[in-house]
C-alpha cells in the first residue's frame, strides 16, 4: 500500500484504493494491526484484539473487489469499538472487572450497521469503567496515555477511541458520550468526535450508564469521515424505543457549502473564569477564521450554564444507580465465590467488581433518589435540565450553530485530578450542557498549546441538525 | 464544616445497604468526604427558583408541541407487540451458574 490517500487513511481514500485494486482490505488491515502491535504497548487504547476476525472481514471485502462488485461505504476501513458496545461473542468489559470474561450474545445496532457497511473491526477500546470518568483513569484495566504526550490523560471516558485514531491505530472508532465522553477526549487527542442528537443513533447494545443521556458517536481524523460514519450508524431501530424515526440526511450533500451567511453564536458564559488562556486564544482564533470566511458571529447568553454540572451529576448518577443494579452476579459476569446467602452474594460481587468511582456514583445516585431527598436533588435537577434546554432552544431561534471551547484546558497529567472528584467533574463543564439538552455537537481541532497539546472547538447544533455542525466543522478544518 | 455536613457516617452505611454495596470502614470515610464535597457543589441549584418549572426526564418531551418540525414524529409510540427475544441457550452461556434452564443462586430463604 503505497498511495498517498491510503497512507493518510481517509475512509473514501481506503475504499476507492481497494475498489481500484491499488491495495487490498487485507493489506490495509495488516498495516493497522502492525501499528497496534508497535504503538499500543505505550498508549493502551485497545483492551482486546482479534487478528483473524479482522482478516476474515477484510477477506470478504477483497472477494467483492476481485469480482468488481460495488463496495459498501466503509469497505475495508479499520475500526475500533469502545468496550461498552457489544459485538456478539467478543468480550465487552465496559472497562470493569465485574464484566471480565463476559461475551455478549448479541451485537449493538450501531456496530452491526458498521459491519454491514464493510468495516473491519480491529478490536475493542479502553474506556473509563462504565463510561464514568473524564480521564480514562477509572478503567479497571489501566489508563490510556495521550499519544501527544504519554504522561498526560487521553480524556474520557472514550479515551481509547480518541487515542486509537490520534495514534493512527484505527481510521475511525465508535465511542459513547453521556456528559462529554466523546467530545472531551477528541479535544485532548486532537481528533474529531461527534455527539449525535439524542435519538439519532440506536442505543441497543450499549451497556447503559445514564439512559436519558447516553449516546453513541464516531471519532475520526476529519469532519468528513465522522459525517460518513454517522450517516451509516444513524436511523430508527425497533430495538431502541427512544431512537428517532426522522430520516437521516445525506451529510455529504451539504458538508462543503461553507459558512457564508450563517449566524454563529458565541455564548459569553463559556469564555468566563476557569478557561485556560491558551485554549481561549485558540478557540477565539478559530472563531475569527469562521468570521473571515463569511459567518456572522453573534455574542449570545446561555444563562443557566453554571448549573449544568451540578444538575448533570445528580441526574446521571441517579440513572446510573438504577442501571447498574443489574450487575449482581446472577446472569452474567463476575460472581463472588463462597456466599451463604443471595444478599451476601450480591454485596460481595459488587464490592469485588466495581471500582471506586463507580461505587461513588452509585452511592450518590442512590442518595439523591432516597426518601426525603428526591425533591431537593433529583426533581430539582430535572427542573434545571428544562431551563438549560430552553436556553438552547431560545438561542437556536437566533443562530444556526454555537461555538465554544470543548474543554477548559488541554490534556492534564495522569494522576493530577484523580483524588478530587469535583475537580475532575469540572473537566466536563462545557460539554454537559448539550448532553442535558439532547442537542448535537462536534469537537474539531482548532490549534495547539505552546507545549504541543491539541485544543478543540465545540460546535453545537439544533436537535437533528448534524448537517449544519458538519458544515461549520468542515469549514473550520479547511481554513 | 462538621455542623453543616450533609452526609453522615450512618447515611453512607444506609445508602450502601440500599445499593447492595459492601464498604470497608476506610471506604465509608472516603465516600463520606467525597459525597459531602459533591453535594456542597450541587447545593448551588437551590439558588434557582424552579417552583413553576416542570421536571424534564427525556429530551423528546421538550420537543413535542414546540411546533419544531421534528416534534410531531417524536411523540409517536411504537405498537405494543410480541417480538422474538434472544435464544435461551446463548443467554445461559454467560451465566456464572446455571442448570441450563434457570439461573442458580445461593439459597434465598432458610428452611
Amino acid at each position: 500500500m503505497s498511495s498517498a490517500t491510503t497512507a493518510a487513511g481517509s475512509i473514501e481514500g481506503i475504499r476507492s484504493a481497494i475498489a481500484k485494486g491499488e491495495t487490498t482490505a487485507t493489506a490495509v488491515t495488516e498495516i493497522y494491526q502492525a501499528r497496534i502491535a508497535g504503538e499500543d504497548e505505550k498508549i493502551h487504547a485497545f483492551l482486546s484484539t482479534d487478528r483473524n476476525y479482522a482478516l476474515e472481514q477484510a477477506a470478504r471485502i477483497d472477494a467483492m473487489a476481485a469480482k468488481s462488485e460495488a463496495l459498501p461505504k466503509l469497505a475495508g476501513v479499520p475500526f475500533g469499538i469502545k468496550d461498552v458496545l457489544t459485538l456478539e461473542g467478543f468480550a465487552a468489559t465496559a472497562g470493569s472487572k465485574i464484566l471480565e470474561g463476559y461475551k455478549p450474545p448479541y451485537t449493538a445496532t450501531a456496530v452491526k450497521k458498521l459491519a454491514d457497511a464493510g468495516a473491519v473491526f480491529l478490536g475493542k477500546l479502553n474506556c473509563d469503567e462504565f463510561a464514568m470518568g473524564s480521564s480514562n483513569e477509572n478503567s479497571a484495566y489501566g489508563p490510556v496515555h495521550n499519544p501527544h504526550a504519554l504522561d498526560r490523560v487521553s480524556g474520557g471516558s472514550s479515551g481509547g477511541s480518541a487515542a486509537a485514531v490520534a495514534a493512527g491505530m484505527a481510521v475511525a472508532t465508535l465511542g459513547t458520550d453521556t456528559g462529554g465522553s466523546i467530545r472531551q477526549p477528541a479535544s485532548f487527542c486532537g481528533v474529531v468526535g461527534v455527539l449525535p442528537t439524542y435519538g439519532r443513533v440506536s442505543r441497543y447494545g450499549l451497556i447503559a450508564f445514564a439512559s436519558s443521556l447516553d449516546r453513541i458517536g464516531p471519532f475520526a481524523a476529519t469532519v468528513r469521515d465522522v459525517a460518513t460514519v454517522l450517516g451509516v450508524i444513524a436511523g430508527h431501530d425497533v430495538m431502541d424505543a427512544t431512537s428517532s424515526p426522522l430520516p437521516v440526511p445525506d451529510y455529504m450533500e451539504t458538508i462543503d457549502r461553507g459558512v457564508k451567511g450563517m449566524k454563529l453564536g458565541v455564548p459569553r458564559e463559556y469564555f468566563a473564569e476557569g478557561l485556560d488562556q491558551e485554549v481561549r486564544t485558540a478557540v477565539e482564533g478559530g472563531i475569527e477564521k469562521l468570521r473571515a470566511a463569511g459567518a456572522e458571529i453573534k455574542s449570545i447568553s446561555l444563562p443557566h450554564t453554571r448549573y449544568a454540572i451540578p444538575a448533570y451529576y445528580v441526574i446521571a448518577t441517579a440513572e446510573a444507580s438504577s442501571n447498574l443494579a443489574r450487575f449482581d452476579g446472577v446472569r452474567y459476569g463476575l460472581r463472588a465465590p463462597h456466599s451463604d446467602t443471595l444478599a451476601a452474594m450480591y454485596r460481595k460481587t459488587r464490592d469485588l467488581g466495581f471500582g471506586a468511582e463507580v461505587k461513588r456514583r452509585i452511592l450518590l445516585g442512590t442518595y439523591v433518589l432516597s426518601h426525603g431527598y428526591y425533591d431537593a436533588y433529583y426533581k430539582k435537577a430535572q427542573q434545571v435540565r428544562r431551563l438549560l434546554t430552553e436556553d438552547f432552544l431560545a438561542a437556536f431561534r437566533e443562530v444556526d450553530a454555537i461555538l465554544t471551547p470543548t474543554a477548559p484546558t488541554p490534556a492534564f497529567k495522569l494522576g493530577e485530578k484523580s483524588d478530587d472528584p469535583v475537580a475532575m467533574y469540572l473537566a466536563d463543564i462545557y460539554t454537559v450542557t448539550a448532553s442535558l439538552a439532547g442537542i448535537c455537537g462536534v469537537s474539531v481541532p482548532c490549534g495547539k498549546s505552546c507545549g504541543g497539546l491539541p485544543i478543540g472547538m465545540q460546535i453545537l447544533g439544533k436537535h437533528f441538525d448534524e448537517a449544519t455542525i458538519f458544515r461549520v466543522g468542515q469549514a473550520l478544518e479547511s481554513l | 464544616m462538621s455542623e453543616t455536613e450533609r452526609v453522615s457516617h450512618t447515611d453512607v452505611e444506609r445508602v450502601a445497604e440500599l445499593a447492595n454495596l459492601e464498604l470497608t470502614p476506610d471506604e465509608v470515610a472516603h465516600m463520606r468526604r467525597d459525597l459531602n464535597a459533591i453535594l456542597d457543589y450541587v447545593a448551588q441549584l437551590s439558588e434557582l427558583n424552579t417552583a413553576s418549572v416542570e421536571p424534564m426526564a427525556q429530551v423528546s418531551e421538550v420537543l413535542v408541541g414546540t411546533g419544531e418540525p421534528v416534534s410531531e414524529k417524536l411523540s409517536v409510540l411504537r405498537a405494543d407487540e410480541v417480538r422474538p427475544c434472544l435464544d435461551r441457550e446463548r443467554v445461559m452461556a454467560s451465566a456464572p451458574e446455571t442448570d441450563g434452564v434457570f439461573f442458580k443462586v445461593p439459597k434465598v430463604i432458610e428452611r
